[in-house]
């Protein structure tokens, strides 16, 4: 799979929820100052439980399975999309289940 | 701290972080229950791939089970599920809840403040919709 496995995950969960803003007409990527101001809070924890992680040596990463760009902290870039792009997926499921809950709720196909 | 103690601290904080400072109710909604189901297939599916192929390892001191070998790690039990630490589920859990529920608060501040970006404002509270599960005032119109 080479070094863009851990990304190529990223990218299919990107893709794999996309359509939900496309077809769906879910607004997450489109309320993006709402979207950043989620984004932050949620890297910046996760960013210092990773870094600590990493510290305590939790757990490694495969050198030969992720880019190879290492932020300080020895945090792989990989990691921090990480921490981007799932929050985008969670919130894009979220609306997805409350636009088709609503929509259900006023009797639209 | 180990993971397994790091990550039950983290739902705990999680929690407290939706139910009582955000106040956004996240987790009392049927509509984050059924989305969070959905988002839990998925990242059985790809933090299997993770784990499964050891792009991501495991010390087995910080963790239930044991430290991810030479080989691929159990797919279920020795604290595993779909090759992913148990604790896996647990900081899922949690950077869902997370993104949720600030998002919901945001949304109702940038609602409230009139910065909204073509949100449609907060309905007046209907009966009907008590406690149906809508996290947050805003529908789609």
């Amino acid at each position: 799979m080479g070094r863009l496995a851990y990304v190529g995950v990223l990218g299919f969960c990107l893709l794999g929820t996309a359509w939900l803003e496309v077809v769906l007409g879910v607004r997450v990527y489109r309320q993006w100052r709402r979207l950043l101001l989620t984004v932050l809070p949620v890297v910046t924890v996760f960013v210092v439980w990773d870094l600590y992680a990493i510290a305590r040596g939790h757990w490694t990463f495969d050198a030969g399975h992720t880019t190879r760009v290492v932020l300080p902290g020895r945090l792989p870039l990989d990691e921090l999309l990480f921490f981007v792009v799932i929050p985008i997926c969670a919130l894009l499921s979220f609306e997805a289940v409350r636009t088709v809950l609503a929509r259900r709720a006023d009797g639209q196909p | 701290m180990t993971y397994t103690q790091l990550a039950v601290v983290a739902v705990v904080a999680t929690a407290l972080l939706d139910l009582l400072v955000l106040r956004t109710d996240v987790l009392r909604t049927r509509t984050f229950w059924k989305a969070y189901a959905i988002v839990l297939f998925f990242q059985l599916v790809t933090n299997g791939v993770l784990t499964g192929f050891r792009i991501v390892r495991y010390d087995g001191a910080a963790i239930v089970g044991s430290s991810t070998g030479a080989s691929t790690p159990a797919f279920l039990g020795d604290g595993r599920i779909g090759f992913a630490p148990v604790e896996d589920l647990l900081f899922g859990f949690a950077l869902v809840v997370q993104s949720v529920a600030w998002w919901v608060f945001w949304g109702r501040k940038l609602s409230s403040g009139k910065l909204s970006e073509r949100e449609p404002p907060a309905p007046t509270p209907d009966p009907q919709q008590r406690g149906d599960g809508e996290a947050a005032p805003s529908r789609a119109p």
